[in-house]
């Protein structure tokens, strides 16, 4: 046992010298191969991570998003419907939302405003939910506390200023919005460079210009969902964008037997035949098929790196050089059997992609969960002006990195013992007559 | 040293170093739930649906609330001209406006 | 020691250009004697020469080694009595480029597995012994001709064989060198080793230190003298 563990050492030896001879060739492929892992890598840890990431932070989607459809187009939302879908047996509550998109022209961004829940009627009727009540608990050990408190206040449509007293105080994890302010996002604060008390002008609807003030920023740590949010109120709103009282953008709905989410869904769209409800489960599956290997420039990247490696296989693969060929006469006139022949050559190839493999699958976790997929980043961004700053919590799938380590290291080594077969059988004599010359 | 030890030298230590990142994730997994859960309870407080990663139009900002049509609002022929519209698929029930229901 | 018996040698059978290297060969080499294998180019001295040293397998005949026949071993029984008995010396010394002589010197025991200090020590025994361990850690481009000759000569001598065979040796060595060669061909004999050399070189083949001479001409064997 011991000779055959000398044996090996000596022939990892040789193998290693062997490479070393021809240095900027040998580096060169190894370096190709490891870039090679490396982003076959970094992409697999990347998706994997936000699936994962996505399927656990949007647990606590709405149940039901219901929409109205108009010519193929979303169309805003009559507040009249709530009553039809009120209604319906099984629907535990129902809550509108109001939230739209505004584009900067100064950074050229898009932002999502939105309004927190119980805002979004109008002064004067009552929010059916205590926001963040119905909904359950956070993972964490502790009963979590919403970061959102909306103190709903009872009042009769009636007089004017009964209704600005009846408008309901939003607060979010500390910090008040109030009337002309807005809470924004972590990313626009970075974007333009403001914060706390600073002033945003907004372009309305019909050519006015509007101030508002900032009361706060959402959390870094948030990025990932609130990067572009703006929190605002749904008079500030509707001012903004000119939406009647009547509509709101869409509706939430909350179901009291989960399992009959699809149920009410499908009642939701025999009545009102404009509506077109999306259920959580959906939501989740959008975000469990994002980045599959099959879509666009996933598939570029993967036929690339198979095509690569192909390249390498073959060039290994369709022969040996003069000089190969009369190194192993050499060694078969020494003394060394086919078998041993074999064994370095099986060296050779396994070397190159242990160390391809273990080199990229390192640095490209480095890269994801470290330095935040900044390789990735300029994909990612696309013609975004604003993205989130994340950082993944790792998720680790060994199934595709057990996948991973066999698709590098087997077929390279395969590859390298394959021409070798017909010039390590070759008999010392023919060996010695070549290098008689 | 001798080659081969220094390459079963870089072997370990890639082993090494591959199983104390495998354990930092292991690790992380743990030390990011409070970070999961604050997004998570940010998701439930206000109603969001999505995760913000695409902001370059409205379709692919809110990827589950997009339905077929979306992408061809600014024109009938508008092929998908946004990067981000590469990494994103339209959910498997195609000729669906949403899922069965039934 | 050894014997050829009816040993023929065909290459490219059935090809039109198929050619007969030896024709019915019959010859016994002594033990511990040095045998020269004599005649001009063509005669078939190195075709003989791979038979008898387990390099190649003859087409028809018979051959043994300390009466045990080994014509028809398999490779690798074959490889194993080469690696232990035989100690080839090329006619070029045949050393691998880019990696030092030390190595180059040790590379035909690999195979075998032995401690490397032990095998270290052997080896640079080896070439203290043929004034070259100076050279020891040195790439083998480096070395002259006679050195590399010498460093060849080492590597065929690191599994202590009893039997060295010399092809050409002195082809690409000055007088001086071939006569250096002939001294070290003479330690070999007074340490009980069997030597086979081929070699049109009357300074060997005339040497005194010579036991016995095999003419060869167009694959058979014209005269043995001793």
């Amino acid at each position: 046992m011991r000779a055959w563990i000398e044996k090996q050492r000596y022939i990892i030896d040789f193998t290693i010298s062997s490479l070393l001879r021809r240095k900027v060739k040998n580096f060169g492929l190894l370096a190709l191969y490891t870039l090679i892992v490396f982003i076959l890598a970094s992409t697999m840890f990347f998706t994997y991570s936000i699936k994962k990431e996505a399927s656990l932070i949007l647990k606590g989607a709405p149940e039901i998003v219901v929409q109205k459809i108009v010519a193929g187009r979303h169309d805003l939302f009559p507040l009249s419907y709530i009553e039809t879908i009120k209604s319906i047996r099984g629907v535990a509550a129902v809550e509108s939302r109001l939230w739209g998109y505004y584009y900067d022209s100064l950074v050229s961004a898009n932002y999502t405003l939105l309004t927190p829940p119980g805002q979004a009627e109008a002064a004067g009727t009552v929010a059916v939910v205590d926001s963040g009540a119905s909904f359950r608990p956070c993972r964490s050990s502790q009963p979590c506390k919403s970061p959102a408190k909306t103190t709903a206040v009872e009042s009769e449509s009636g007089a004017p200023h009964a209704a600005d007293l009846s408008k309901p105080l939003f607060e979010f994890n500390g910090i008040a919005l109030e009337p002309g302010t807005l809470i924004i996002g972590n990313g626009i604060a970075r974007l333009r460079n403001i914060g706390k008390g600073d002033y945003m002008p907004f372009l309305t609807f019909d050519g006015k210009v509007v101030n508002f003030k900032i009361a706060g920023t959402l959390s870094s740590q948030s990025e990932l969902v609130s990067a572009d949010l703006m929190l605002i109120t749904g008079a500030d709103f509707r001012k903004l964008f000119g939406i009647d009282n009547s509509v709101v953008t869409d509706l939430t709905v909350a179901v009291n037997n989960p399992s009959e989410v699809a149920m009410v869904a499908s009642k939701i769209k025999k009545r009102l035949p404009q509506a077109r409800p999306i259920i959580r489960d959906e939501i989740l599956r959008t975000y469990d098929s994002i980045f599959n290997w099959r879509g666009g420039m996933m598939i570029v990247i993967f036929s690339a790196a198979v095509l690569a490696f192909v390249i390498f296989a073959w060039d290994k693969a369709s022969g040996l050089s003069a000089g190969e060929r009369r190194e192993i006469g050499i060694l078969k006139a020494v003394g060394w059997e086919t078998s041993d022949v074999i064994q370095m050559k099986f060296w050779e190839g396994a070397m190159i992609s242990l160390t391809a493999f273990f080199s990229g699958v390192i640095l490209a976790y480095i890269h994801v969960f470290f330095t935040g997929s900044i390789v990735f980043e300029p994909a990612l961004k696309g013609w975004s002006s604003l993205y989130p700053h994340f950082e993944l919590t790792p998720f680790i799938n060994l199934e595709q990195l057990t996948t991973l380590f066999f698709l590098t290291v087997v077929p390279y080594t395969v590859a390298t013992i394959v021409p070798i077969w017909r010039a390590a059988t070759i008999d010392p004599d023919s060996a010695m007559r070549f290098t008689g010359e | 040293m001798r080659n081969s030890s220094l390459f079963f030298l870089y072997l370990s230590t890639g082993v090494f170093l591959l199983g104390l990142l495998l354990l930092h994730a292991a690790f992380s997994e743990k030390a990011r739930q409070e970070n999961l859960g604050e997004k998570a309870a940010m998701v439930k407080a206000l109603r969001l649906t999505d995760l913000c990663l695409f902001t370059e139009a409205r379709y692919t900002r809110h990827l589950s609330q997009a339905d077929l049509n979306t992408a061809f609002q600014d024109h009938p022929l508008s092929l998908e001209h946004f990067p981000s519209g590469s990494f994103t698929q339209p959910p498997k029930e195609l000729p669906n406006a949403h899922e069965s229901l039934d | 020691m050894i014997e050829l018996v009816n040993v023929k040698k065909v290459f490219n059978a059935g090809n039109p250009s198929e050619f007969s290297a030896l024709n019915s060969v019959s010859l016994y080499i002594e033990g511990n004697q040095v045998t020269v294998l004599k005649g001009p180019s063509g005669s078939g001295k190195t075709t003989l020469l791979s038979i008898v040293g387990c390099m190649s397998r003859p087409s028809a005949g018979r051959v043994k080694l300390n009466g045990r026949e080994i014509t028809s071993l398999p490779e690798r029984f074959l490889t194993d009595i080469r690696r232990k008995t035989f100690g080839f010396i090329f006619q070029q010394p045949n050393l691998i480029k880019g990696i030092s002589v030390l190595d180059n010197v040790m590379l035909p025991a690999y195979p075998l597995g032995e401690k490397r200090s032990h095998l270290k020590m052997k080896a640079m025994k080896g070439l203290s012994e043929l004034n070259i361990a100076d050279k020891s850690a040195s790439k083998v481009e480096w070395l002259s001709g006679g050195e590399a000759q010498r460093a060849s000569i080492v590597r065929a001598l690191i599994n202590d064989p009893h039997i060295i065979i010399a092809d050409e040796p002195t082809a690409h060595l000055d007088t001086k060198l071939s006569y250096r060669f002939m001294e070290i061909i003479e330690k070999f004999k007074s340490e009980g080793k069997t030597v086979i050399i081929t070699s049109h070189d009357p300074l060997v083949y005339e040497s005194a230190i010579v036991d016995s001479v095999v003419k060869l001409r167009d694959g058979q064997i014209e005269a043995s003298s001793t």
